[in-house]
């Protein structure tokens, strides 16, 4: 059982104006097989909120704690939270050319579980896990995520997921630019990795599309830098019909 | 006293083909009076057929090209034989054909060497430099009509050589010329890869990787004749300089002249800096005096690492040090790609290695 803890998080990017402040003062825990849905309107700080919890050095943490099973996750490097067990799906993936994706897999893989995977079940691994998310084999030779179409890195996302077994996975726009075979297809695969390892989940998203694949047990409304409504799967409904209007003001 | 006595003046500096190189470190090679000995260096590494190398007096294998650098001059003037490579017409060879620098030592020495390959031969030259050395040196590369040849020098030098050097080729119709040129190696480093073509259809495709570190000046002078119609040519170059003092030249000159219709051309430098206190300076030039062309263009970046990458590895549990080597060496991949012999692209990236554990990237 693991919880991520996240409070009063406040986070400012540097603009050319001096210092913005995006998250002001978020508070959500969540616990092993938990899926949170974080839904709101674009430019609300839900990506920011994600690549907080990442490390991402373009975001400034003013105040506020995130506690990984009580660890100081703001005090770890990047690598140290991804080791401590922590995952970000991304909404656009980077391209890192010349880099083969059987190669970044087994150095990511070394470097999470502490030790490089033996040869003769790694291959199997990987093979499965790639059938499972109907991935060609021949995927694992190209760079990674160059010249991928949109479906294919939200896939790669996934299989890396799958291959990492972290505690919490945020899903930031995981939907965002696949069709409905695709969606589908990821989020199988998102909810057969929460089945056999208890993951915990923060789905960020704007549309209730992929609600219907991963189904969320609390649904927050973000808008403004903070969670400003929290329910059940319910809420992703009034949503669906009403849209944030009611959320931003003008 | 030599009766032929050069009309070249010894450069200053203020030219503007060697305004980026810092002359006092040439150990006296571009100077007109420094003793140039006449040094045959290379040889072949072993017998493979359809293969022949001799030594021919300069004074019957006068040069094919014509260059108006200082130190080629002079190689011209001192190499009293020429180091002869012969590929045979239509042999097509698939082992590499190594030649390699042989008892080179401190003193300052001049080498001239040809390298023919016969109508519609198939092969590859590998040049090694290893050791240490004060080298001038030229390579004329001639390619026959259909033939394809593919150079590959590795300046593999201890970090106490001068290498000067112009590798030349002269490319036949319809033959196709690849080089590939590693710099790695060397104190200070001036290549000028050129080419020139005889007949249409004749392309070139020019590749290169260099790393400089600590102290190191490594320069490389493209320059690419579009002297007749229809021939095409790529330059890719890749560079990579971290340390205090290291510093790197490319200078990427194309010259469309206007008998070259139809010429396609494309000319690429990056270059990353990887920590402070390097420079790498970038100059692509192209010249045009035709417009009846299928294409021409260039790009140069120099920059540093992309946060971006480094973030995507690190969230990955990829330690920053650990994902910054797998970007570089992801970075040079496509060149050292290019060697086609394993062993060889292994013990690069080896160096590029060691390199890189002497200091700390930012």
């Amino acid at each position: 059982m693991s919880t991520l803890e996240i409070k009063n998080l406040h986070v400012s990017v540097t603009t050319e104006e001096g210092a913005k402040e995006i998250l002001r003062g978020v508070d959500l825990t969540i616990n092993s097989g938990e899926t949170h849905a974080i839904m709101g309107p674009n430019g609300s700080g839900k990506s920011t909120l994600a690549y907080s919890i990442a490390g991402h050095p373009k975001y400034t943490v003013t105040a506020g704690t995130v506690t990984l099973d009580g660890a100081d996750v703001l005090a770890m490097s990047v690598d140290e939270r991804a080791k401590a067990g922590l995952f970000l799906a991304m909404q656009y993936p980077v391209e890192v050319p010349g880099v083969s994706v059987s190669n970044f897999l087994r150095t990511s893989v070394t470097a999470i579980r502490g030790e490089a995977p033996k040869v003769r079940t790694w291959v199997g691994e990987v093979k499965e896990a790639m059938t499972a998310l109907s991935m060609d084999p021949a995927f694992s030779e190209r760079n990674v995520n160059e010249g991928f179409s949109g479906g294919e890195k939200k896939r790669h996302e996934i299989l890396q997921m799958e291959l990492l077994k972290p505690k919490i996975a945020i899903l930031d726009e995981t939907d965002s630019g696949l069709d409905v075979d695709a969606l589908r297809i990821v989020s199988e695969g998102v909810n057969r990795i929460k089945e056999s390892n208890d993951l915990g989940i923060m789905l960020i998203t704007h549309y209730t599309r992929i609600l219907r694949y991963i189904k969320p047990d609390f649904v927050h409304v973000f808008a403004a830098g903070r969670i400003v409504e929290a329910g059940g799967p319910e809420l992703a409904n009034k949503l669906e019909e009403n849209g944030y209007a009611e959320y931003v003001t003008a | 006293m030599s009766t032929l006595t050069s009309n070249f003046l010894t450069p200053t500096g203020r030219e503007e083909a060697w305004r980026f190189t810092p002359l006092k470190r040439l150990k006296g090679l571009h100077d007109v009076g420094t003793v140039l000995a006449d040094h045959p260096s290379l040889s072949l590494s072993s017998n493979i057929a359809g293969v022949t190398i001799s030594s021919q007096p300069s004074f019957e294998t006068p040069p094919s090209s014509t260059t108006d650098d200082v130190v080629v001059q002079r190689v011209r003037e001192k190499a009293t034989s020429v180091t002869v490579v012969s590929i045979a017409a239509n042999a097509e060879i698939d082992e590499p054909i190594f030649l390699k620098r042989t008892s080179l030592g401190g003193s300052a020495e001049a080498a001239r060497t040809i390298i023919r390959a016969g109508v519609h031969s198939r092969s590859t030259v590998v040049v090694e430099n290893v050791g240490t050395a004060t080298l001038a040196e030229e390579i004329e590369i001639i390619l026959e009509p259909g033939s394809s040849l593919r150079f590959i020098t590795l300046q593999e030098w201890e970090n106490d050589a001068v290498h000067l050097g112009r590798h030349h080729a002269i490319i036949g119709k319809d033959a196709s010329f690849t080089s590939v040129v590693i710099t790695v190696g060397g104190s200070l480093v001036r290549l000028l890869p050129t080419v020139e073509y005889a007949g249409p259809g004749a392309s070139a495709d020019m590749y290169g990787l260099y790393f400089a570190g600590n102290g190191q000046h490594l320069e490389h002078r493209i320059h690419v004749d579009h002297n007749i119609g229809h021939a095409k040519s790529r330059v890719n170059y890749k560079g990579a300089l971290s340390g205090d003092g290291a510093r790197t030249v490319w200078i990427g000159d194309v010259f469309i002249r206007a008998a070259a219709d139809g010429t396609d051309t494309y000319e690429l430098n990056r270059n990353l800096l990887l920590s402070d206190g390097a420079r790498a300076d970038s100059v692509p030039n192209l010249e045009i005096e035709t417009g009846d062309i299928v294409g021409a263009g260039h790009a140069s970046t120099t920059g540093r690492f992309d946060d971006e990458q480094l973030f995507y590895l690190e969230s990955r549990g990829i330690p920053e040090s650990e994902a910054k080597r797998l970007v570089i060496r992801g970075f040079f991949l496509e060149i050292l790609s290019k060697i086609a012999i394993e062993a060889v692209e292994e013990r690069i990236m080896d160096r590029i290695d060691i390199e890189l554990s002497k200091v700390d990237i930012a």
